[in-house]
């Protein structure tokens, strides 16, 4: 196997020369194709008008503000619903896993069909489902369903006490709409659940796996010691478990993560959905596309990093 | 297991006992209604007026009648039907026998990498007296049948090739697959998609224009091939040294050894998650929708978006297609499963 030194060296130059090579005639065809097409490049475009409005934004934005700033508007929007959604999977996905283990057949049986279901439908069709639902099932704004005092759940979204102009604001309809409160769109919210959803469902299975992966002499070791199953559960392999399953579900949590650029699906502004739009309106494909992989990926290595310190600390039994 | 068995583990704790309960409420509570929606009240007839007559009192499976036809096959011509029926169903058959029949390991492979690449001319035409079809009118089940099949077929060489590279001597050529391998992982599909559809053609030179069905499919098979060089790197780092010394000892060179010894430990090893990648890439088949090929998912949009009379019967035809996806799942679950996952 081990080739001398020299032999190694010149396949290595001519792997390098090879690559230039294809790399030169990759840039030439394709600034041949821009200039054909009279598309001028560069990333000046990030400081012009925009040209576009987004459906919503956390960061105010109208359609004279520069591209650079519908980008972050982008980023930010896949942030809003990336990080809520990541958490609640992350809760729903443990108490979907505690289901799956139950001792209880009813219950056990009930998460198993649950997060089977969950997972063998693609979750393009969830997101479609639920703006479906969202935007076709429900009532119209002026006649909302009311799930708690101050809560509206309606064709235009998801109305909450939340603080306004006027301090903290308790949403009422009015005429047509509903007045105060924040308000979250179906699209937001359409992408917030199947997210959610979904991801819960693989986080369940990776907490199972890592119970069930458990030595079987833990159990009967506390069992025979006299514990409860569930003080077994609980005490003694849960605490065991978790450091398997920490691996796996950050890197589910990163799926979600990337998943939510599925938002171009149904139309809520995430970085991808403002990325094409920009696209489309400047012709700046190569700009737009590598700001989007650059910051997915940047992101995507940031969470690894993270995942692989707390692998450390959690090796090193440090405080659970 | 008698009586106390059972009280024991359903009502065992008060905890435990309150489950039961809440379970056996919600079933008593939604399961007549959800029974009568779908069954007693449904409406199986392709008539738009009888189900709106319905109200949503029952399920409109009329829908379902009234566009299968589109939405399993989509845009492609009518009297050239046969063809992507055909397709499907030489993909289909050869995942069912993975699925339900004990084979060697070569004829598996053979059974289901073979039928997307015979697919592929089978659609296209343009040959053996077959009317050429172009790849915009391709669609439904048989493109997400060939997407997946065809995406595994030319993913899984390159993923061994790639996890191989990462193994060689020449520190360049393994940067260079690490930089691919961490920068396909790292990105989602859409963008790998959207990276095929508006930046392929710009790299390739006029004369080779590829269609965006080509476009996507490499798009795929580059992202897939990433995953499954994991995968296989995985496979390849469990072999132990002996392996290789017993190899080394019977006079086997680096390529024999690789070939009859390490090739075949590894690919029997990962078999499951080789198969776990294609339910993967079989679900994010859907995402192609975004650069407008219409598989299945794209299809059932395509077939209600635009029809005010069977539109609000949505939900009948999602459930319909999601069952498809159920069922596509279920089947190659069960081949990881009987690889040993």
């Amino acid at each position: 196997m081990a080739r001398p030194q020299s032999a190694s060296r010149a396949v290595q130059a001519l792997l390098i020369v090879v690559l230039l090579a294809l790399l030169g005639l990759l840039v030439a065809t394709t600034r041949a194709h821009l200039e054909e097409r009279g598309i001028r490049s560069g990333f000046d475009f990030l400081f012009e008008p925009a040209g576009f409005s987004l459906g919503e934004s956390v960061l105010p934005f109208e359609a004279g503000d520069t591209t650079l700033r519908a980008f972050v508007a982008g980023l930010l929007n896949t942030l809003r619903v990336a990080l809520p959604g990541a958490a609640l999977a992350l809760g729903l996905g443990i108490l979907l896993g505690f289901g799956r283990l139950a001792d209880n057949p009813l219950v056990r049986g009930l998460a198993g069909v649950a997060v089977n279901a969950i997972r063998n439908v693609p979750l393009l069709l969830h997101l479609l489902a639920w703006y479906f639902i969202l935007t076709d099932l429900l009532p119209a704004a002026d006649a909302p369903l009311q799930l708690a005092p101050g809560v509206f759940l309606s064709k235009s979204g998801l109305a909450l006490p939340w603080w306004g102009d006027n301090g903290f604001e308790i949403p009422e309809p009015a005429g047509f709409g509903i007045d105060g409160g924040a308000s979250l769109t179906p699209e937001y919210l359409a992408l917030l659940f199947g997210l959610t959803i979904y991801g819960a469902a693989y986080i369940a299975e990776t907490l199972r796996g890592a119970v069930l992966a458990l030595p079987a002499g833990q159990r009967t070791a506390a069992l025979a010691l006299g514990l409860t199953p569930r003080q077994t559960f609980l005490l003694v392999l849960l605490p065991q478990a978790w450091r398997a399953a920490l691996p796996p579900t950050t890197s589910q949590l990163l799926n979600l993560f990337k998943n939510s650029s599925l938002a171009v699906a149904i139309g809520y502004p995430d970085l991808m959905a403002v990325a094409g739009t920009s696209l489309n309106q400047s012709g700046r494909a190569i700009e737009c596309l590598s700001i989007v992989i650059a910051v997915y990926l940047l992101l995507s290595l940031l969470g690894a990093a993270v995942s692989h310190r707390l692998e450390q600390r959690s090796l090193r039994g440090g405080p659970a | 297991m008698n009586f106390s068995v059972l009280r024991r583990r359903f009502f065992g704790d008060p905890l435990n006992a309150l489950l039961s309960l809440a379970v056996l409420a919600a079933a008593l509570l939604w399961l007549p209604p959800l029974l009568r929606w779908a069954v007693a009240n449904a409406q199986l007839a392709p008539d738009a007026a009888a189900c709106t007559a319905l109200e949503h009192g029952g399920a409109c499976w009329g829908v379902v009648v009234e566009k299968a036809r589109f939405i399993l096959l989509g845009r492609y011509p009518d009297e050239e039907a046969w063809r992507p029926l055909l397709a499907a169903g030489l993909i289909g058959a050869g995942w069912l026998l993975a699925a339900f029949r004990h084979l060697p390991g070569r004829t598996l492979a053979a059974l289901l990498l073979a039928p997307p690449l015979v697919a592929l001319p089978l659609l296209g035409g343009g040959m053996a007296g077959l009317a050429p079809v172009p790849t915009e009118l391709w669609g439904g089940l048989p493109l997400t049948l060939l997407l997946t099949g065809a995406g595994m077929a030319g993913a899984l060489p390159l993923g061994i090739a790639v996890a191989y590279g990462r193994r060689s001597q020449l520190p360049v050529l393994r940067a260079l697959l690490t930089a691919y391998v961490e920068l396909a992982r790292g990105i989602p599909l859409v963008a790998a998609l959207f990276a095929a559809s508006f930046l392929l053609p710009l790299f390739f030179p006029e004369g080779l224009a590829l269609d965006m069905l080509w476009r996507v499919l490499i798009a795929i098979v580059l992202f897939a091939a990433a995953y499954l060089s994991e995968i296989i790197r995985g496979g390849l780092q469990a072999i132990r040294p002996g392996q290789l010394d017993a190899a080394a000892a019977l006079g086997f060179g680096y390529w024999q050894t690789q070939r009859w010894i390490v090739l075949p430990q590894v690919l029997r090893a990962v078999a499951p998650s080789i198969a776990n990648s294609a339910i993967a890439l079989f679900k994010d088949t859907t995402l192609v929708t975004v650069v407008s090929l219409y598989e299945l998912t794209g299809s059932l949009s395509l077939a209600l978006s635009g029809d005010p009379e069977w539109r609000p019967f949505y939900l009948e035809a999602w459930l319909f297609i999601a069952g498809v996806y159920w069922v596509g799942c279920g089947v190659l679950g069960r081949v990881s499963r009987r690889l040993g996952g």
